[in-house]
């Protein structure tokens, strides 16, 4: 296997008494799509937060290429090419589709309009258009607010946003966990096209069969540690389960100790 | 075709085309009444002559209002900027043919003053984070009670003729200095929040602070900012006034912020936040105003002016819940 693009060794985060992550590894490889499982609870979000620059580890290392590194926030981590779709989708529903995929990083006109701060909206919206229709997404009216949209099309402008901006991975945070048997459908086609440009996915789903659908691998995290990665053609929803539970404590042939980079 | 469709539909969505309605029809309606006395363009004049320093406390309001807060000290923040202007201008010459110097000085010490209460009041609520009602209700007072301290409570009207003359009640090419002035402020605004980085964000944080925290954009450093905005505001509609009146009307002004709140909601403007529109605000300036007007001219006692305008605000905050609720639904 090539060198993990961003990887985790060791994260340690406890709020208050609890321990969200204890001693956390994880990877991800160029061009997949990797699935995180686990119980409610295991640490998925925190993990991910933490990989993102959205929470400060309180100890083990992150690594991107291979080199440690550390993100101050988002903003950090996305100028490296690294995106989030959160749990909780961040648009702002008064605006519309073009503004949220432009957000925080408006296009200005030229000369002394753009000094005065003046939006290039017809430059944005024509952008939004093409990375819409690149990624199948169908919105009708792109310049109706957000707030108006169906679900399944807000968590595809969410996407749409950080797929248009990632250069190397996005995180999704149960993507689908919203949406009706459809929409969930057409984030999972769109997952898959993400991945075909080359960007890695990290999909968080409490949805097996889904996650055998669309992943190339799977990587399990039980009481905020990793203790089981698969390949996904190789294992079966059984197994996951297992792992998720607990079940194969014991003799997995999978798992991994404490401390054991794999 | 069906990008025509779509446009109207929008524009039959949005809250700013019914008020304009409304403000037609009042018009109409008091013009068919009264024709000689109402439709007549002194009336007129003098109805944007009046609005003219509401609309600027309005055009702040409303910046404020999308950011999903509130300014309650724009009335206190405009006698208070007012009173500066005057102390400074007398202390440079007490006469009352101060130069056009010492009126440039005593305006830029009210623009000052407005801009500082406004900062103020920006920074407590980004960064100490106290609700912005409670943060402008305390600069209300303040503001209001330091203009009584700097003139010990007695009105000054030792205002440079100049200024009074000319901005004060002079026109420009038979228009109104005052009515030039707010034209200029709404233009800059209108643009401003419909067309600029500036207010994309505004919109961008009264919508979900929160994403626009994830994008990078800095919501705390945007509040200061809007807020300052307000009380430059009414800073100018401070010396505006000061200059029209030739007074520092200390005990006029208290219904000025329920009057700059009620103009921005009735313009469309949403109290929750995201969405607003200046040109709307400034419709809701007027709808008070020709009511006012209108129901002097009929002889109608002019407190039903309240009365209506209370009502109508009341429907219009209750008419904007019910479009979000079905928004939400969709
Ligand atoms: N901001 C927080 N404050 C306090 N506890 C938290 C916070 N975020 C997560 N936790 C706790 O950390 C644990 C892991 O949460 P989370 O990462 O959200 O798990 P998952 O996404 O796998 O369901 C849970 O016990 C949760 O209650
Ligand atoms: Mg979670």
């Amino acid at each position: 296997m090539p060198e993990p693009l961003l990887e985790a060794r060791g994260l340690v985060k406890t709020y208050g008494q609890v321990e969200a992550l204890s001693g956390a590894n994880f990877a991800v490889y160029p061009g997949e799509v990797v699935a995180l499982v686990g119980d409610n609870g295991a640490g998925k979000s925190t993990l991910v937060k933490t990989l993102v620059g959205a929470v400060t580890p309180d100890g083990g290392q992150i690594l991107l290429d291979g080199r440690p590194t550390s993100f101050g926030s988002p903003r950090d981590a996305q100028a490296l090419g690294i995106e989030t779709v959160y749990q909780d989708l961040a648009l702002a529903a008064d605006l519309d589709a073009a503004a949220n995929l432009f957000l925080g990083r408006e296009q200005l006109r030229g000369g002394l309009l753009g000094a005065l701060g003046v939006l290039d909206k017809r430059a944005m919206r024509d952008r939004a258009v093409e990375a819409f229709a690149e990624l199948g997404v169908q919105l009708g009216d792109i310049g109706a607010p957000v707030a108006t949209l169906s679900g399944g099309q807000r968590q595809s402008v969410a996407i749409a946003r950080s797929v248009a901006w990632a250069s190397r991975v996005v995180f999704m945070d149960e993507p689908t966990a919203a949406l009706g048997v459809v929409q969930r459908g057409r984030v999972l086609d769109l997952v898959r096209r993400v991945r075909d440009r080359g960007v890695s996915v990290v999909l968080i789903s409490h949805n097996m069969p889904e996650v055998l659908s669309v992943a190339d691998r799977v990587e399990v995290l039980r009481l905020g540690r990793r203790v089981a990665r698969f390949e996904a053609a190789e294992t079966s929803l059984e197994e996951l389960v297992a792992a998720m539970t607990g079940a194969m404590d014991g003799a997995p042939p999978n798992e991994e100790n404490e401390g054991d980079a794999a | 075709m069906n990008h025509a469709r779509e446009a109207l539909r929008r524009l039959r969505g949005q809250n700013t085309v019914w008020t304009f309605l409304v403000l037609a029809v009042l018009v109409l309606v008091f013009s068919i009444l009264r024709p000689n006395a109402f439709a007549t363009v002194f009336e007129f004049r003098s109805i944007a002559t009046e609005s003219a320093i509401l609309v600027l406390l309005a055009v702040g309001q409303t910046f404020v209002i999308v950011t999903a807060g509130i300014d309650l000290s724009v009335g206190s923040v405009l006698i208070f900027s007012g009173v500066v202007a005057v102390r400074t201008m007398n202390a440079l010459d007490s006469g009352p043919h101060a130069g056009w110097g010492v009126i440039a000085a005593g305006t830029g010490a009210g623009l000052a003053a407005g801009l500082g209460w406004g900062a103020l009041n920006g920074f407590l609520i980004a960064k100490a984070k106290v609700p912005p009602l409670i943060v402008t209700l305390g600069t209300l007072g303040m503001a209001l009670g330091f203009g009584q301290i700097l003139t010990h409570g007695i009105d000054i009207g030792n205002v440079p003729s100049a200024l009074a003359d000319t901005v004060g009640s002079g026109s420009v090419l038979g228009i109104p200095w005052l009515i030039v002035v707010a034209v200029l402020v709404v233009a800059a605004a209108a643009s401003g929040l419909a067309l600029t980085r500036f207010g994309r964000y505004t919109r961008a944080i009264g919508s979900n602070a929160e994403a626009a925290g994830r994008v990078g954009i800095r919501a705390d450093r945007h509040l200061i900012k809007v807020y300052a905005l307000s009380g430059l505001l009414a800073g100018l509609a401070g010396v505006l006034n000061l200059a029209h009146f030739s007074s520092t009307t200390l005990t006029s002004g208290t219904q000025d912020n329920l009057n700059a709140i009620a103009a921005v909601v009735l313009g469309g403007t949403s109290l929750f936040g995201g969405t607003g529109s200046v040109i709307g605000t400034v419709i809701g300036v007027f709808i008070p105003a020709v009511l006012e007007s209108g129901f002097a001219i009929l002889q109608v006692q002019s407190f039903w002016q309240t009365v209506a305008v209370g009502a109508v605000l009341v429907a219009a905050v209750y008419s904007d819940q019910l479009r979000r609720r079905r928004r939400q639904q969709a």
